[in-house]
């Protein structure tokens, strides 16, 4: 546990200067600024529009959410999985990396659990801002139908089930990453991958679930309401996050072996 | 307990097909700087990795200090520094950085990096960008790194690869003390004998994978025979005497004779005969056959 603790404090301190890093913070404050821009200046318009407190909350926050969730989302992933491993790859570290004496499992786990962490950060923002900035908007224009609805565990379960669903893509992609010592084929795979996960995921074919890059789409389709319960309290844990789930751990468990068997050349 | 360092028994390592290490016997004694000698893709980087462990040996082949690597990984590398190849820095940290997140791994204390940045010069450039450093400065980074965990043994692959010949000699300086004042052992590679000659204790010379020798240096000095070189009058009618009685000669040019050496004793002999008949010596003294030459022949008859 400690070499896993230590790994992971060494990992923030190589990233903290990185684009990477910083992205899980600029992303959010930059989606989130601009919808809420966009709210305020535009506040005559979706006024006119009557929204009672909880579709105006499902329309402010479904601005960024469905952004997120059909293109950024991925790709968002994909390049933290990139990141973490090319710090490795582009300064020729491995060798040294794994010349320390921590065993190969925590460095590893480490460097995926990072990843992870960074992607929580990420969407933890974007729930915190999304519901930060909701309340400001409703501070600047009181004619905001905001206060009327608490939207903390609607944004709560979306964001945890974007997050979850985003896990297969994440292990999968950090494999790639961690084989392949270049940018374009393990984001060029990902690419294909992402438009196959959304075209699939649009037409709603039957097994698009298996396909881990349209598991993020899917999830945030709202699928079943049942009657007299409120159509945003669904479940999270859908087939889509099994799957998401299953994937990871599964690509988890193979990426482990590919670094117990990679020869550092 | 093994007064080896390192030992290596009968070590076999292949990529695929390719054999790159065969049949390797190495012998690191403690408290020795073993200069690993040989040319360019004999495998030297390569047994340095599988001394790391991160090319995987075949099991009880490679002991470190008497313990076997593959089951005492991590209780083995605590004991290792290492230079592998180019120094790996973080190119986007500064050199103190590189040094700092070091010390986070091996959870030693911080104070650490100022340390070993006096020690290898690199105070004024401390909060430089790495990537902006020089070849030199990048190298001296990389033994910084090696010896931050004070370690009691250090694998140094071409340590003075880039450095200018202050720089050269600053490393050779801090190799020498590192074992004599602090007890380390220093496993240094190279492919350059001169550098080796200056600071080895021990020398084993690798090519093709396969070991050629092994021994002190001083071992490695009497395998190249001594010559005695005369400067004379008369080249020819000189050598031509010493044929005559009986002497071998190896080589002549039109100023010097060049025969086997025997002894400091056989040398004066031989003066005092030339003389008696009316050669007149120039001078006349003992020449080791260059061990860059010895290298050569040894590596090239493999």
């Amino acid at each position: 546990m400690r070499s896993i603790y230590i790994s992971l404090v060494s990992e923030f301190y190589k990233s903290r200067k990185t684009l990477a890093f910083w992205a899980a913070i600029l992303l959010p404050v930059g989606i989130c600024s601009l919808v809420t821009f966009g709210f305020y200046s535009g506040s005559e318009k979706v006024l006119k529009m009557n929204y009672p407190g909880m579709l105006l909350w499902v329309s402010y926050a479904g601005a960024t959410l469905n952004v997120m969730g059909m293109l950024i989302m991925p790709f968002y992933v994909m390049f933290m999985a990139f990141s973490v491993n090319n710090i490795e790859h582009k300064n020729d570290t491995w060798k040294t990396l794994f010349a320390q004496p921590l065993n190969k499992f925590s460095i590893y786990t480490a460097k995926y659990l990072f990843a992870v962490l960074l992607i929580f950060i990420c969407l933890f923002l974007f729930a915190a801002l999304t519901f930060g900035f909701g309340h400001l908007l409703q501070a600047l224009i009181p004619k905001y139908t905001f206060s009327q609805y608490n939207p903390s565990t609607f944004l709560i379960n979306s964001y945890t089930k974007l997050f979850l669903s985003s896990l297969g893509i994440l292990s999968l992609q950090f494999i790639l990453s961690l084989i392949l010592a270049d940018f374009l084929k393990p984001i060029g795979i990902g690419f294909v991958g992402t438009i196959m996960g959304i075209v699939t995921a649009s037409l709603k074919w039957k097994y698009a679930y298996l396909i881990p890059y349209s598991l993020p789409a899917l999830a945030l389709q709202v699928t079943k309401i049942e009657k007299g319960k409120d159509p945003l309290d669904f479940e999270i844990f859908s087939r889509e996050i099994w799957t998401s789930l299953t994937y990871a751990a599964v690509l988890f468990v193979a990426g482990y072996f590919i670094v117990t068997k990679k020869s550092i050349k | 307990m093994s007064n080896f360092a390192i030992e290596t028994v009968g070590l076999n390592f292949n990529f695929g097909n390719q054999t790159i290490v065969k049949d390797l016997s190495l012998q690191v004694p403690k408290g020795s700087i073993y200069g690993f000698l040989g040319p360019n893709g004999a495998g030297k980087t390569t047994t340095i990795k599988i001394l790391l462990n991160l090319l995987k040996s075949p099991v009880d082949q490679v002991f470190i200090f008497g313990k076997e690597i593959n089951s005492n990984r991590i209780a083995t590398l605590k004991r290792i520094g290492a230079l592998v190849e180019q120094p790996a820095i973080y190119g986007h940290l500064s050199g103190k950085e590189n040094l700092i997140n070091r010390c986070i791994l091996l959870g030693i204390k911080k104070a650490k990096a100022d340390e070993m940045l006096a020690l290898v010069g690199l105070t004024d450039a401390a909060n430089k960008k790495s990537n902006k450093y020089s070849l030199g400065m990048k190298q001296r980074l990389g033994i910084a790194l090696a010896l931050v965990s004070d370690p009691e043994l250090l694998l140094l692959d071409e340590p003075t690869n880039g450095l200018d010949p202050n720089g050269i000699i600053e490393i050779r300086n801090l190799m020498i003390e590192l074992t004599a004042k602090h007890n380390k052992t220093i496993l240094v590679s190279s492919h350059l004998l001169a550098e080796i000659e200056r600071t080895a204790t021990h020398v084993g010379i690798i090519n093709k994978g396969q070991l050629l020798f092994q021994g002190t240096i001083d071992e490695l000095h009497l395998l190249s025979k001594p010559l005695l070189e005369i400067e004379v009058d008369q080249v020819e009618n000189a050598s031509a005497f010493l044929t005559n009685s009986g002497f071998e000669i190896v080589s002549k040019t039109d100023k010097k004779i060049t025969l086997p050496f025997s002894s400091a004793e056989d040398s004066g002999k031989l003066n005092t005969l030339l003389i008696q008949n009316g050669f007149t010596i120039y001078s006349l003294y003992k020449q080791r056959k260059d061990l860059e030459n010895l290298f050569l022949d040894i590596t090239k008859n493999n």
